[in-house]
């Protein structure tokens, strides 16, 4: 079967529904306009003893129509029931792609990072949980930004040195990665050559061990010639390069950077704007230069309250259609979560009943990383040291799902 | 018996509800026909209470089979009476892309027997004035959840009481002994409390007062699905029908079993028809203030994220501590994101907008089409009151700081924009107001465009004050 012909299935099944069980467990429904032979399912659908039917009681006389023509007498004891929880299980998985190289493995750093590799939904059953938490990587740029005081607070000493920088975001807020954002390449900016931005990621990669992101200027043709001086420099540490856009294949820049990326043994990100279909049509053109199973998606993290919705619906599609076999989007997945700062409610004062915005910045980057967390996302970009340690301790909570139940603690009586 | 599977929402086509409409295209309905008004019914837009002839003896029929048809996988559960009567659940899907989210979170703060009664008003009022205005609209909370602490039946009906003599808010009886949720109905039943709860200890005695007065009712069974489903199933074929879930919210070290019981439940209701878990769930982010001794700030950050990720996975009704605006405003915000129709389009029709009553001499504004963009500024200048000119220039419906990067907004798409949309006859200045965060397009813009550039701020919020200092600009 070819690619397309394997989605036009995995979109059946799914049109199919609870229905595609009976298929399968022998028992015949009656297909109008399909034609089918069950061999192709089978391919699709493991069958070994994954797949459970939840049994519906079939006692249905206490939920018939017209309850007045019942008469309802209390039953002498509890009716007793029981749940059954269903393992999903889907066609397909989500690649899985390692960051950062060791000595042995041609780079410098201490350790790696490996995302990806789900094969169930993020977080819809204990029994298939994610195998691998998910990373967190904090922001350095190489140039002064703007931003709010509740995130320069903790950036005093270290705002004009990336290096620095880096170092306390890894030593002071565990971060499990650095993205190092070239903003003063940008040719409306400072203009800064590429030597001068391969020079920042190398003394980057000197001052931390961890694995890098290298974030360009949003230049199609700068980048492009940034990202391949960096590249070539940081041979063989297995860099993430953020990002390759539809921008760059139109100005015919896609193909060096993904050359350059795969030559030197380096990973990609692909951003496209909240949709599903650029993100599939720049992914095909990526796979013509440069591995599938190295390239992330970036599907654009909008703020809460300024389309984190969007965001939010766009990861649950994206993953489920990977899953569901659609093999061009079957990458492990990005979150800007910084974008959280740009919106208002995250840093301006709102007057006293809202509170200090020293909380409420945090709070905004926090509950965009967990309901992205939960529509499925591998990789954030982060800055503020509260919401990076929020996002680690529940991910770790949800990924290490103890299955024994505690007592509950009773909240009806409490004195508060 | 035969097992028959409902039709989901998506699974139902215009079709299934013309055959049962009347077919008489009378337009009662504010539609050109009836198959266009059966198109909108199955797309959530509009609703079959809307059609007047159906409601009448000769349709009655088809008017059972439409309810059935369109009835939701995850009941309405109603509680308050009136204008502020609250509906839940009414959930159709699994997932938001599939099908707009029916009834969004309503989030009741609780008030308990042993506050003192200055603080018990002071709540009251708190919850009644709290209002955030988002993209023009107010966003409230919306529920009383009343909590037996002291266990004395007296206690708790004196609560109800200055409670209902000071508010028309829908109210949430908590406690899990019938003797007191019975004083506290006997001071409130006509207003149609939801009762919190019916356990495997009390359900005989608790079912039966839920009976008499005919109030919807939690059924709680918290860490044990099993004895959930046989609660519902035991008090379904007692004849109560008006039920909500409660599962348990565990928090800190449990936090993964609130999220995976969650989802258990709503997808046993939604792919496996399960007619048991077809019921709205309850989230109790206040359990968060029990079993700890932490400060009352980290209470707060944990209630605060707990409820944002019990919205998002499928709590239908909230019950909170904390009434820190800061606490509450990202669950306002975040229920309204998630509960917009997924289809709604991310952008705005690019073009021109006028605002107040502009003339040659008013500022020109530029914006992107991104709606949510749009929105927001279309609001701040209303706020501030300014005459003026927007161009909304199609980004591809991303965002200023998102276009800027992506080269979505650029100066010669301004130029162009400025052209097509023969902003030059408007006004006869030649100054344009861009974005803050659009600031390093203003050079070439002004090469592109021949017009001179003014940096806006970086937030739509600063226009008014933008406006008021710097408008009309002086040359220097």
């Amino acid at each position: 079967m070819t690619d397309s012909e394997k989605a036009d299935i995995s979109r059946l099944i799914q049109l199919l529904g609870p229905g595609i069980l009976d298929v399968l467990s022998g028992k015949q429904i009656e297909l109008e306009h399909v034609e089918l032979e069950l061999g192709e399912l089978e391919l699709w659908l493991p069958l070994g003893g994954g797949v459970q039917v939840h049994q519906v009681p079939t006692d249905y006389s206490n939920l018939q129509k017209n309850p007045e023509e019942r008469k309802y007498i209390r039953p002498d004891s509890l009716l007793e029931d029981s749940f059954q929880l269903q393992d999903d299980c889907f066609p397909a998985k989500i690649r899985e792609i390692t960051l950062g190289a060791t000595r042995s493995e041609g780079g410098t750093r201490d350790n790696t990072v490996t995302v990806g590799g789900s094969s169930s939904l993020p977080f819809h059953n204990p029994h298939s949980l994610p195998p691998h938490p998910p990373v967190i990587s904090l922001d350095v740029f190489d140039t002064a930004v703007s931003m709010p005081k509740a995130l320069k607070n903790h950036l005093t000493d270290v705002m004009y040195d990336p290096a620095s920088w880096a170092k306390q975001n890894v030593e002071q807020y565990g971060a499990d990665m650095i993205t190092v954002h070239l903003l003063s390449t940008d040719p409306l900016i400072q203009d800064k050559s590429p030597k001068d931005a391969a020079k920042t990621v190398e003394e980057v990669l000197q001052a931390v061990k961890v694995p890098l992101i290298i974030g360009g200027c949003g230049d199609p043709k700068k980048d492009a010639k940034t990202f391949t001086e960096i590249a070539e420099m940081a041979e063989g540490e297995r860099l993430l390069l953020n990002s390759v856009t539809t921008d760059m294949a139109d100005a015919k820049t896609l193909e060096p950077v993904c050359t350059a990326a795969d030559k030197y043994g380096h990973c990609l990100l692909g951003f496209t704007g909240l949709d599903l279909n650029s993100a599939k049509e720049l992914n095909r053109r990526i796979y013509q230069y440069f591995p599938a199973d190295r390239l992330l998606m970036d599907l654009t993290t909008v703020a809460l309250g300024y389309g984190l919705e969007y965001s939010f619906s766009i990861h649950e599609r994206a993953r489920m259609a990977a899953l569901m076999g659609d093999a061009e989007l079957q990458h492990p997945t990005l979150s800007a979560c910084t974008n959280a700062w740009s919106a208002r409610e995250a840093w301006m004062d709102l007057g006293p009943l809202f509170g200090k915005n020293d909380l409420r910045g945090p709070l905004w980057e926090t509950i965009g990383g967990l309901t992205l967390l939960l529509a499925g996302v591998d990789l954030f970009l982060m800055m503020h040291p509260l919401a990076v340690s929020t996002l680690k301790d529940v991910a770790g909570k949800l990924i290490k799902h103890s299955h024994t139940t505690p007592d509950q603690a009773d909240w009806v009586s409490m004195k508060i | 018996m035969e097992k028959e599977h409902k039709k989901g929402i998506r699974e139902i086509s215009p079709i299934d509800v013309y055959k049962l409409l009347p077919r008489t295209n009378c337009g009662e309905c504010g539609e050109a026909n009836c198959m266009a008004f059966a198109t909108k019914v199955v797309n959530g837009e509009t609703s079959i209470v809307n059609c007047p002839p159906l409601y009448t003896q000769k349709y009655s029929k088809e008017l059972d089979k439409l309810e059935e048809l369109l009835a939701p996988l995850v009941q309405s559960v109603s509680f308050g009476t009136g204008g502020n009567a609250i509906t839940i659940g009414g959930k159709h899907v699994l997932f938001r892309h599939e099908f707009t989210y029916q009834n969004p979170t309503p989030i009741a703060i609780d008030l308990s027997d042993d506050m003192a009664p200055d603080v018990i008003s002071a709540r009251i009022k708190r919850v009644i004035d709290f209002s955030y205005t988002y993209i023009g609209r107010p966003l409230k909370l919306d529920s009383l959840a009343l909590r037996s602490v002291t266990k004395d039946p007296t206690r708790f009906r004196e609560l109800v009481q200055i409670v209902c003599n000071s508010c028309q808010i829908p109210l949430i009886l908590c406690s899990t002994e019938p003797d007191i949720i019975a004083a506290g109905l006997s001071v409130c039943a006509e207003r149609k409390p939801l009762i919190f709860a019916i356990t495997k200890d009390n359900w005989e005695t608790m079912g039966e007062l839920v009976l008499r007065y005919s109030c919807p009712v939690v059924v709680s069974a918290p860490g044990d699905l099993s004895l959930l489903r046989s609660l519902v199933k035991t008090l379904k074929e007692w004849g109560i029908d008006q039920m909500v879930l409660d599962p348990g919210t565990y928090h800190s070290d449990q936090i993964g079993k609130t999220i995976f019981q969650n989802t258990a439940i709503r997808k046993a209701a939604c792919k496996d028809f399960d007619p048991f878990f077809g019921y709205p769930i309850l989230g109790t982010p206040i359990s968060v203030w029990n079993g700890q001794e932490l400060s009352e700030e980290l209470n707060r950050w944990q209630e605060a994220y707990l409820a944002s990720m019990l919205i998002t996975r499928y709590a239908d009704l909230l019950i909170m501590h904390s009434l820190e605006g800061w606490v509450l405003l990202p669950q306002l915000i975040w229920r309204f994101g998630i509960y917009t129709d997924p289809r709604k389009p991310v952008s705005v029709d690019p073009g021109v907008r006028t605002f107040g009553n502009p003339d040659k001499n008013s500022p020109v504004l530029i914006t992107s089409n991104y709606a949510l963009t749009f929105f927001t500024v279309e609001s701040d200048i209303k706020t501030a009151k300014i005459d003026c000119f927007l161009i909304v220039i199609d980004t591809g419906g991303l965002s200023v700081e998102a276009a800027v990067a992506g080269r979505y907004l650029s100066a010669v798409k301004i130029a162009d924009s400025i052209r097509d949309m023969n902003v030059g006859d408007f006004v006869i200045h030649r100054y344009l107001i861009i974005p803050g965060l659009a600031a390093r397009l203003s050079g070439e813009t002004e090469e592109e465009t021949g017009w001179r550039v003014l940096v806006g701020p970086r937030d739509s919020s600063g226009i008014g004050q933008m406006i008021r200092e710097r408008w009309p600009p002086t040359e220097e």
